[in-house]
């Protein structure tokens, strides 16, 4: 029993059922909400560091050997995810300080909050498969609740989008989960891997790999899956559309980075070189086509949530080690560098009252920081070097050129370049054009509580920077990472390895 | 047997697509009603139906005696069973709410958030 594995999950439902019990005190949740933000980072780091010195920790519930309990295992792709997840729920801990409006702590935000990071963290780290719906149903149930916190009309239309394209994606995925066990008698992911490896080649396994595509297709947004987001996402406050924009869609892509390369690996020439690859290409393009179009900031970073997901999976459907470590990369920068731009969104009501373009302006004379903070992660999402973003796209692009895979390293290039005109679209309307004439006047000038959002705001934007400038760290890790998932023998033998 | 559960999912996953393709939202969750249910007894198919058989142990061995049904298709149903009662019972609040905030029944009068 690896205690490392169990307490990154802990610590926030703890800190969740903590929060419950104080319902009525709200200070005390504050508190309880930033220690457990900084606990479950300072978890998650130990549990990578163990994992990057001891290999791959796994923890049997309640101590039945691995195909018949459930396990918890943490490779290197579970621990870094669990790391962001970490680094996102202490930033947003801190941001909610400022933010939140007493209407929303009263209705149990902060409950909802945890509760949703315990489910993400667990369907992190997981190993069985069942187990990996429970923790989709936590995280998800909880992000209900957050979504309809307030209750405004434009909240309870995206709910319901939401609600319903998230209940048909559990019913798919508990339709193929079911299947799957017919099919091979097992659900822990390591045993499927040997039971359907052994296999021959078969039709249903294909078709049980699309019905996951589809399942966890809809959580990531993948094309053509995608129309539940720009509905949604900028419609509750925006410290809750920021947890949700930087992690819950990566949930769905860590589920297709798990599945699809540890268990579906029968058919690489259909599932990966045709599907994905065609499934990420128009993802890639038809977001960033949308980005461009619209004139609301949180709709702009809404659009490009769904044309960055395209990146990862063309680095899962690639299928290289370079291409899956450029696929890691890009989830670990891309959840950093669009929360902050979501968070930054927020400031600029702050100023203004507005996420209209048109309404914003001046930003860059009233606020210089802020335009300096904005940069930092625009530019990251747009790709220009040294920042995160630079790598993480020219990862995948090279594994792209490497394996003559043109048609998406052009896509990549051309939506690389849109990304920027829609990154500087925000720039030039919301921070370098004057006032509009019918604006109300500044009001966040003096806001007294302004340092604490600029706090997470500016730590995000130096991790964004960190990664940028060391890059070789990172990267070393996101190929260690690749080479773990492209060979899973080693994930295998850690979790039936005492059982067989 | 397995024919007529293959048969009666088959069924019930094509009512809850059509509930769901109407435009009131009270059939859209009661679409989503039928279909986590076909969800549930799909697995309970899948798994395998064994009539009469238990899965117990006699007294004094150490294994089942004959074949048995499989009880992990049941627990993972059971389990399915819960959190969909849950979610759905969150849904039906939402789309009460929802009536009540929107004042109408019907999905195209939802269109203000998408673009």
């Amino acid at each position: 029993m690896k205690a490392e594995v169990i307490i990154p999950i802990l610590i926030p439902m703890l800190a969740g059922a903590l929060c419950l019990i104080c319902w009525r005190w709200r200070l005390v949740q504050r508190w309880i909400s930033v220690v457990s933000g900084a606990g479950l980072l300072l978890a998650s780091l130990v549990l990578l560091h163990r994992v990057q010195t001891e290999g791959i920790q796994v923890a049997h519930m309640g101590s039945w050997p691995a195909p018949y309990g459930i396990t918890l295992v943490a490779d290197l792709l579970g621990a870094i995810m669990v790391v962001v997840t970490g680094i996102i729920g202490l930033a947003v801990a801190v941001y909610s300080l400022a933010t939140m409006s007493r209407s929303h702590e009263a209705f149990g935000y902060y409950p909802l909050l945890h509760l949703m990071l315990a489910g993400v963290a667990g369907a992190f780290l997981t190993g069985d498969i069942f187990n990996l719906y429970v923790w989709f149903e936590i995280l998800l149930i909880a992000s209900f609740g957050l979504m309809i916190l307030g209750g405004e009309r434009a909240q309870m239309e995206g709910a319901i989008k939401y609600v319903t394209l998230n209940l048909i994606s559990s019913a798919m995925f508990l339709t193929a989960v079911g299947l799957l066990y017919g099919y091979a008698g097992t659900l822990n992911m390591a045993d499927l891997a040997v039971k359907l490896n052994g296999a021959e080649q078969s039709g249903l396994v294909t078709v049980i790999a699309m019905l996951f595509l589809v399942a966890f297709g809809i959580k990531a947004a993948a094309f053509p899956l995608f129309f539940w987001l720009p509905a949604s996402y900028h419609t509750p406050p925006v410290a809750i559309s920021a947890v949700f924009a930087g992690l819950l869609t990566k949930v769905g892509v860590y589920a297709l980075f798990r599945v699809f390369s540890l268990i579906f690996v029968q058919d690489t020439g259909f599932t990966h070189g045709t599907v994905l690859m065609a499934m990420g290409i128009f993802t890639m393009v038809t977001g960033v086509l949308g980005a461009a179009a619209q004139f609301e900031v949180r709709r702009i970073l809404s659009f490009h949530i769904i044309s960055q997901i395209g990146y990862m999976l063309v680095g899962l459907a690639l299928f290289t080690p370079l291409a899956v470590a450029g696929g890691v990369f890009y989830i670990f920068h891309h959840i950093i560098v669009k929360t902050n731009l979501f968070l930054v969104s927020g400031v600029m009501y702050r100023y203004h009252g507005s996420y209209d373009l048109a309404k914003l302006g001046g930003l860059y004379r009233s606020a210089p920081w802020l335009a300096a903070l904005f940069l930092i992660p625009a530019m990251s999402l747009a790709g220009l070097p040294p920042l995160s973003g630079f790598f993480a796209k020219f990862t995948v692009i090279k594994a792209g050129v490497l394996e003559g895979h043109w048609l998406m390293v052009a896509m990549a290039l051309i939506v690389g370049l849109l990304t920027l005109y829609s990154m500087v679209k925000i720039w030039a309307e919301a921070f370098w054009k004057g006032l509009p004439e019918d604006a109300k006047s500044l009001r966040g000038e003096r806001d007294p509580h302004l340092y604490v959002l600029y706090a997470p705001i500016a730590g995000l934007a130096l991790i964004t920077l960190t990664i940028g400038f060391g890059a070789e760290w990172f990267v070393q890790l996101a190929m260690a990472t690749a080479e773990q998932l492209l060979s899973p023998a080693g994930y295998i033998e850690a979790v039936l390895g005492g059982s067989q | 047997m397995e024919n007529l559960f293959a048969f009666v999912v088959g069924g019930l996953y094509a009512t809850a697509l059509f509930m769901m393709l109407r435009r009131s939202i009270v059939k859209l969750v009661i679409g989503l009603i039928i279909l986590s249910n076909a969800a549930n007894l799909l697995i309970f198919t899948s798994g395998g139906l064994v009539r009469g058989a238990p899965p117990l142990i006699p007294e004094g061995l150490y294994q089942p005696a004959g074949t048995i049904a499989d009880p992990l298709p049941q627990a993972l149903i059971l389990t399915a069973i819960v959190i969909s009662f849950g979610v759905l019972a969150f849904a039906v609040v939402l789309i009460h709410r929802a009536y009540e905030v929107i004042g109408a029944d019907d999905v195209n009068n939802m269109k203000s958030t998408d673009s």
